[in-house]
């Protein structure tokens, strides 16, 4: 069962450095060598850690309230690279639900949903704004995002809305699984396959 | 010239659009499509995913349209058993053992066919045109050089996959890029490629499905055509894609897993039927004159950080917001200095390999540049060929002994160097030129400095200890 997405209420990081990557969100060897429930400790490790290990204090995650926070705001092209959905999982572990960036690497958009994280896109003006106005006064850190509404609430009362694609909203919304969802097309699929057998006969040797 | 001999009244479309529509099985919600998987490779990296399937209780719905492949966690070390990581075994195990319990065709650590999985598709034949293929790896694009829709998956997505042979789709928007005119010398296909991420930027494809069209990609031979596919997720597309023709078609001819000759008319004919027709409309276009382009080397820890060789290391001043912010990151990682030339600086590392350029074409193209010539004293230097078969005809022609003789390291297929997933890394603070796809920062190990460039421009920079231009070293060679 994939965990419901309904209304996150949390403190939201900026990070706006462009085009983290999925290498950078988890190491390779994290990935392969670390179990899946342990990789939130390695989200962002080369950002979050200094090369000993220790906490690199100046790191926006390792300063309070920002450890707490449920959700990311991030700039463009966020999770672009590599198809690893340890990246999502690594995020999930660390405590994040939310992402919200003017763009993100479409294989980790997708991973996102299949977990119970909400990717949000916002115009760049948007996330730099709400990112400003943190940075300023982490008072203002505090979002509510609102799936069902599709709506975000800032701290000083404002509503942003935003567009979820109405299957993944759905989905998200009520924890259901893409695998469940589709097992009840199979007459279809079924169906398919004869027909394409004998238009593709080479495929199905 | 291409295969499509199509006529009709139908509204014109794209090579993409057409090969979508036929594979759509259902359409869950409005814009939502449910597509038929004809191939799908399971990479080692994910056989914990075969537990998940299991816990599901759920049977693999065509087993004989999966193929699993070892590549990312084996060893490249000559003499391997499997992989060299703390965790290789564990991966391989899981591979061994759900291959067998769900009767998936195993490409295995020294069997002959084991090589990349984007290498091994197209090798033998597996991939073929108008095909879907996916696999839980973003390099998946390559397969689109044959003329298949190809693109990278997640966990889920695999899982998905085995259990229902199909996945759920939401449809991207097209680009063309059209490659115009013949390139100078020295520049190989993954010069245009990263000439053009260069250009647009490494998020200019997201949410788009390229087609790559023009001259220079209907001279480039199938080879250089995978390799410019497999760049296409580096500026962010779902998929790169090449309409199959004559070339296509003489390449698949034969491969192990190509049509059998009672069905290779039928199969060439149906390949015939599609390909964009004239009027299509794309979201985007790109015209690209590829008599502009010089080799081309990154110097940044984004494949769009890339300059040609003859220039200078780009300022940070000249940009604004994030991106100067990015750039002088790039810089202090990379250790480099603004408005200084990128030739003759010092590395330690090359490594030519990996999905994107492990190919025969790849390896005669270094081994021109090395033949007779020694690596600098102080240099690393690695060839991983990127299959059995590769490693056998490269052998078979003399390749090896060429490297081997000029001091490369000549070692087994897999995807090694490019990623790391078995454990073998550049060092922090180390500078590689590869051959590969990505330089982000760490990826080919922590604080590893990469180097992106083609073949021919990596083995020169072997042969001079420095980056350098491969036109130069070739005009030296002579």
């Amino acid at each position: 069962m994939m965990k419901k997405f309904t209304v996150l209420k949390g403190i939201a990081a900026p990070l706006m450095v462009p085009n983290i990557d999925t290498d950078r969100i988890i190491r390779i060897e994290r990935c392969a060598g670390i179990p899946r429930e342990r990789q939130g400790e390695y989200m962002l490790e080369m950002m979050r850690l200094d090369p000993d290990g220790s906490e690199n204090p100046h790191f926006i995650l390792n300063k309070p309230p920002f450890r707490e926070a449920k959700i990311l705001l991030a700039a463009e092209n966020f999770g672009c690279g590599s198809s690893r959905e340890n990246a999502v999982w690594a995020l999930m572990g660390w405590g994040l639900r939310c992402i919200i960036a003017p763009s993100f690497g479409d294989i980790f958009f997708g991973n996102c949903f299949q977990n119970g994280m909400l990717p949000i896109r916002l115009s760049a003006a948007t996330v730099e704004r709400l990112a400003a106005a943190i940075e300023a006064d982490a008072g203002n850190a505090v979002l509510t995002v609102d799936l069902e509404r599709q709506r975000i609430l800032t701290a000083q009362g404002e509503e942003i809305t935003f567009e979820v694609e109405p299957l993944r909203r759905r989905m998200l919304l009520e924890g259901l699984d893409e695998i469940g969802l589709t097992l009840e097309h199979e007459a279809e699929i079924a169906a398919f396959q004869n027909r394409d057998r004998g238009v593709r006969p080479w495929l199905y040797v | 010239m291409t295969l499509s001999t199509a006529t009709g009244t139908a509204a014109p479309s794209t090579l993409f659009d057409k090969l979508w529509e036929r594979h759509v099985v259902a359409e869950p919600a409005p814009g939502v499509s449910l597509l038929h998987v004809d191939r799908h490779f399971f990479t080692d990296l994910h056989s914990p995913e075969f537990k998940l399937l299991a816990a599901r209780g759920l049977p693999v719905r065509n087993p004989e349209m999966t193929f699993c492949v070892a590549d990312h966690v084996v060893s490249s070390r000559p003499g391997r058993t499997g992989g060299n990581a703390a965790w290789s075994e564990t991966y391989l195990a899981d591979l061994r053992a759900g291959s067998k319990r769900y009767r998936i065709k195993l490409f295995d650590v020294n069997d002959d066919g084991q090589g990349i999985a984007h290498v091994i598709g197209p090798e033998l034949g597996i991939t073929q045109p108008g095909m879907l293929v996916v696999v839980g790896d973003s390099h998946t694009s390559t397969h689109g050089a044959l003329g298949a829709l190809a693109w990278g998956i997640g966990s889920s997505e695999g899982v998905h996959v085995l259990a229902t042979q199909t996945v759920v789709q939401r449809k991207p928007k097209r680009m063309r890029i059209r490659f115009e005119g013949t390139p100078g010398p020295g520049v190989e296909a993954k010069d245009l490629i990263l000439h053009a991420i260069g250009k647009l930027g490494t998020a200019a494809g997201a949410g788009y499905a390229v087609e790559y069209a023009g001259s220079a990609i209907r001279a480039l031979d199938i080879e250089g055509r995978l390799t410019v596919c497999n760049l296409s997720i580096e500026m962010g597309a779902k998929s790169g894609m090449i309409a199959p023709d004559e070339k296509t078609a003489a390449y698949l001819r034969g491969r192990r897993y190509a049509p059998k000759a009672e069905h290779w008319d039928l199969a060439v004919q149906h390949w015939k039927t599609f390909g964009t027709d004239d009027d299509a409309v794309f979201e985007r276009e790109v015209e690209i004159d590829v008599r502009k382009i010089r080799p081309q080397i990154t110097w940044g820890t984004s494949p769009q950080d890339v300059i040609a060789i003859d220039a200078t290391i780009p300022d940070p001043a000249s940009a604004g917001g994030e991106r100067r912010q990015a750039m002088l990151a790039a810089l202090e990682y990379m250790g480099l200095v603004p408005g200084q030339p990128i030739a003759g600086t010092k590395i330690d590392w090359v490594f030519i390999g990996s999905c994107t350029n492990s190919r025969m074409s790849d390896l005669r193209s270094a081994a021109n540049v090395v033949r007779g010539r020694k690596v600098a004293a102080h240099v690393r230097a690695w060839v991983v060929p990127g299959s059995q078969g590769v490693k056998r005809d490269a052998e078979a022609e003399g390749l090896d002994r060429i490297f081997r003789e000029a001091g490369f390291e000549w070692r087994e297929p897999g995807c090694s160097l490019c990623v790391g997933a078995n454990g073998e890394l550049v060092g922090p603070g180390e500078r590689c030129v590869s051959t590969s796809n990505r330089n982000f920062v760490g990826r080919q190990g922590p604080g590893a400095r990469t180097h992106l460039a083609s073949p021919p421009m990596a083995a020169a920079a072997a042969i001079a200890g420095v980056i350098t231009d491969v036109r130069q070293s070739t005009l030296e060679k002579r």
